[in-house]
């Protein structure tokens, strides 16, 4: 009997490009070294990979970039915040990084289909959401009013901001917030659920909202969206947790009944509300 | 990190201590010539007569500062060290000198001194991390040498060290040894010592004596509280507490509360 | 599963012995109870000799003694400090290597090494453990090589309870006293003998070589009765009726707070636990960097670092830790895999070095549902 692969074991990647996004934030493209597994390599939004240092341990990493990459051209925003992260940080062009995944359940694009969005989203979350701006730039027609908001600490954390001009003459309407403005700031200044709040038009039935940031920003902005008349089932979150496995076996992840690796990260608010509400579970 | 072009420079250095712990990087037999190939040895008393002044890219740091005179060799350390790394009990908890600490200085003086007054040491025994920033911890009387070498060369490929954060049991369990609290009634603090030594005492039926000093979260209390029947047991305990890591803050709160507790009984 | 009278035969001892020369023939290696440490403890045997014959233990929540029994039973106790899971689900096994080659980096797994086990002596219990971790480590979604490769060459000989200990609460999980399914014998031990019960082919094949010869019914009997007195002595009780929904109604109860003051966090009720099957990977590197092993090792819930993410642990408080391993294991687990985690072994009690009491706290957060 042939042994199952091994779940474990990680594909190398080339380090291709190394791009510096904001503070501590860069963005690799990586290539995976085996022709055949990259020209497989699919991966949906929300999905996220294992990526590798030997010697130094693994981290889970969200794709970032559009669905239509392959394998030759896996795309990851990454904040220096750990120690794996720390030691990617110190890896450039040409270097070597182990890579599993794709992992986890993605964003179900197939729920925006002639629907509003919002996508509501703070700090480094806007990463995991960019393949869905991708998606909703490539065919417009395929949804109905599309809208992103984003809050960052400071106007100089925002995140792809040299982007955000194509997003916006794509059609997506785009609300900014930050929680401390500079002189040349002209948006919104506060926490991101207020944009919801604020939020002209917004027809309750018909929209679909993707959460994607800290988990208190989360919190917030689904009460700020039932408040507006949203129901539960309309609204999704991608949570983070300690991902080891990445395919529900080691344990570290688990929040409530759900393996956030698996049955995540990305859950639907009102599986995830019950246990939202309770402190350090 | 130190990710250095060059081999990282590496002192050794210690304050008062046993010198077992440096002992633990010349005991590395099979690995201290890949250690010498990988770092520069300037500074290791120990070891060489040659004594090269700082800067250190790495600096281990064994012994606790029991004088002002060390005291102020520390803060000279520290200015010369980038990435300085306590090693063991004393360095990291005051050590087993720490005793001093819960009694009466001048008596101990009198007691070992023909001349106390030639004697000019500190009140106290305390660990390096009382004085200066400490970057990293090695636990244990003496330290393990695999937990060195693992913080040697993550230092040496540039990744931040780690070591294990879990309690003595659990590689006291995963490698198939009894629970000597349960099946021998044996006092044992393993369930608030940090693992690192390989969980060696139960694997011969006795008690962990807390050399890796306190856990994470070590709730010493309840171990007392919960495995102890009478009052010679909580001198038992209180005795185990009080050894390399008496001074460690989880481990003397918990010995000072058990001697009270026991000169209470006995006072009645 | 009723049993029939000529379904059911009678061995003696000898038979026993050449049942574990049989196995080990086969390239098996027969693990059973011996006693070590002062406690019966799983190892490999060779002879009916290494049985812990004549001895029995007393489990307490806490506390575990090995005692002298006034007959020459195999089996006569229950289940000690060790569980099966350390031979399926090791507690360490590299699952990773990296190698810095002049070609760069070259990763691989290595293959899992296939280890042919036969269990002798697996109570009712252990049998539903089995079970459980199965759907862990080899249900739906991923597959655990080395699990499925030792689970899927393992023997087991089953041995039914014919007494209980006071930390046994199998009948409120419903996964024993009895042995019904889902090993390959299962054996009754009476005065002079066992009863055999075969429970696949494997054990069919095996059984023809030993002497043998259809039990008595007044053995077979004999065997009820045993069997039945192992149900009269169980005393620990949990409610399980609804229990999922009564523990996650109760995460914010007071009594959280009462255990983790008694709790030490240290894990050792994980350890011990014949279900749980948390788990962590280390990097294991020489000095240069260049030869690197993934090595997995048994984790646990209790630990600080286990909930670990960039803003801190999760679960950074032994009160957190406590209810997410319980709630998991009584409640959550009935979403995860569609049973408790839970069979009720009581190894998690006897072996908590302050004797917390899984079945007492459950009591205690739901005191109030009962009125």
């Amino acid at each position: 009997m042939n042994a199952p692969e091994n779940p474990w074991l990680s594909y190398t990647a080339v380090i291709e490009e190394v791009r510096s996004e904001i503070e501590s934030v860069t963005t690799l493209t990586l290539r995976l070294q085996d022709e055949g597994r990259a020209a497989q390599y699919r991966f949906a939004p929300g999905q996220f990979n294992m990526l590798y240092v030997p010697g130094c341990g693994e981290v889970a990493i969200s794709m970032s970039g559009p669905v239509s990459d392959d394998g030759n051209r896996i795309v990851h925003t990454i904040r220096n915040v750990g120690r794996v992260t720390q030691a990617i940080s110190q890896l450039g062009p040409d270097d070597v990084l182990g890579v599993r995944g794709p992992m986890g359940t993605p964003w179900p694009m197939e729920v925006l289909e002639g629907r509003d969005v919002i996508l509501v989203t703070g700090g480094l979350g806007m990463a995991p959401l960019r393949p869905v701006v991708y998606e909703l730039m490539r065919e417009p027609s395929r949804f109905g009013r599309r809208t992103l908001l984003y809050g960052a600490r400071s106007p100089d954390l925002l995140l792809y901001a040299r982007e955000l001009d194509a997003w916006r003459s794509s059609g997506i309407e785009i609300h900014l917030t930050v929680d401390r403005a500079d002189p040349h700031w002209h948006g919104h200044v506060g926490v991101v659920p207020l944009l919801i709040d604020r939020l002209v038009d917004l027809a309750p039935s018909n929209t679909r909202m993707f959460l994607c940031g800290p988990e208190i920003m989360m919190h917030f902005s689904a009460k700020s969206a039932l408040a507006r008349g949203m129901a539960q089932e309309h609204v999704w979150l991608s949570m983070e947790r300690n991902m080891q496995c990445a395919f529900g076996m080691c344990g570290h992840c688990q929040w409530g009944a759900h393996f956030v690796c698996r049955n995540g990260p990305v859950l639907r608010y009102d599986v995830a509300e019950p246990f939202l509400q309770v402190r350090d579970l | 990190m130190i990710k250095a072009m060059s081999k990282p420079k590496l002192a050794v250095v210690k304050f008062a201590s046993c010198d077992g712990c440096q002992l633990t990087l010349l005991d590395a037999e099979d690995e201290l010539l890949a250690i010498a190939d990988a770092v520069h040895i300037a500074h290791f008393a120990e070891a060489s007569s040659t004594l090269e002044p700082g800067p250190y890219d790495v600096t281990l740091v064994e012994g606790s500062i029991t004088t002002q005179e060390d005291l102020e060799r520390l803060l000279r350390l520290r200015a010369d060290s980038r990435f300085l790394v306590t090693i063991g009990a004393c360095a990291t908890a005051g050590g087993v000198q720490a005793l001093r600490n819960f009694a009466d200085h001048d008596e101990f003086l009198k007691a070992v001194y023909a001349h106390p007054e030639y004697i000019h040491s500190l009140r106290t025994s305390t660990p390096i991390s009382d004085h200066v920033p400490v970057d990293f911890e090695l636990r244990g009387c003496p330290i393990d040498k695999h937990q060195l070498i693992e913080v040697l060369s993550s230092l040496i490929a540039g990744h931040r060290p780690r070591t294990s954060s879990e309690c003595v049991c659990q590689p006291c369990k995963r490698r198939g040894t009894v629970c000597v609290v349960v099946a021998q009634g044996i006092a044992c603090l393993g369930p608030v010592t940090q693992a690192g030594c390989g969980s060696i005492c139960p694997a011969y039926d006795r008690g962990c004596y807390g050399c890796f000093g306190p856990s994470r979260q070590p709730n010493a209390m309840a171990l007392s509280e919960g495995i102890l029947q009478g009052a010679s047991d909580r001198q038992q305990l209180a005795n185990l507490l009080s050894n390399f890591n008496v001074a460690a803050p989880a481990f003397s709160a918990e010995s000072q509360r058990l001697w009270q507790l026991s000169s209470r009984r006995s006072s009645k | 599963m009723s049993v029939a009278a000529e379904e059911v035969s009678w061995m003696d001892r000898n038979g026993l012995q050449r049942l574990i020369e049989l196995l080990a023939d086969e390239g098996h290696e027969v693990i059973g109870p011996r006693i070590d440490q002062g406690a019966i403890i799983y190892d490999s045997i060779r002879h009916v000799d290494e049985l812990p014959r004549g001895w029995t233990e007393d489990s307490q929540p806490g506390t575990y003694r090995i005692q002298p029994r006034n007959d020459q039973e195999h089996f006569g106790f229950n289940v000690g400090p060790h569980s099966w899971k350390k031979y399926l689900f090791a507690p360490l096994t590299t699952v990773m290597r990296s190698r810095k080659t002049d070609q760069g980096w070259v990763m691989d797994s290595p293959q899992p090494e296939l280890r042919r086990f036969a269990f002798l002596g697996v109570r009712a219990c252990e049998l539903a453990a089995i079970a459980v971790q199965d759907k862990v480590f080899m249900g739906a979604g991923t597959m655990d090589p080395e699990y499925q490769l030792r689970r899927s060459h393992l023997f087991i000989i089953a041995v039914q309870c014919t007494q209980a200990a006071s930390t046994c609460f199998c009948t409120s999980m419903g996964t024993g006293p009895e042995c019904h399914a889902g090993f390959d014998l299962a054996l009754t031990e009476i005065e002079h003998g066992f009863l055999v019960v075969v429970g696949s082919d494997h054990g069919r094949r095996v059984m023809q070589s030993i002497d043998t010869r259809p039990a008595s019914v007044d053995e077979i009997t004999d065997g009820v009765r045993r069997r039945q007195r192992a149900v009269n002595q169980i005393t620990r009780r949990l409610e399980t009726d609804g229990i999922r929904d009564r523990l996650l109604s109760k995460l914010n109860h007071p009594q959280w707070d009462d255990v983790a003051s008694r709790c030490l966090s240290c894990a050792n009720c994980t350890m011990v636990c014949p279900t749980c099957f948390c788990h962590s990977v280390d990097e294991v590197h020489d000095l240069t960097n260049e030869e690197i092993l993934r090595n997995r090792r048994w984790d646990s819930c209790f630990n600080v670092d286990f909930s670990h993410v960039a803003g801190g642990s999760v679960r950074d408080t032994t009160r957190s830790r406590y209810r997410q391993w319980l709630t998991h294991k009584l409640a959550t687990w009935i979403d995860q895999f569609g049973s408790s985690g839970c069979v009720g072994c009581g190894r998690c009690i006897t072996w908590c070095p302050v004797g917390i009491d899984l079945t007492h706290e459950v009591a205690m957060l739901c005191a109030e549902d009962a009125s």
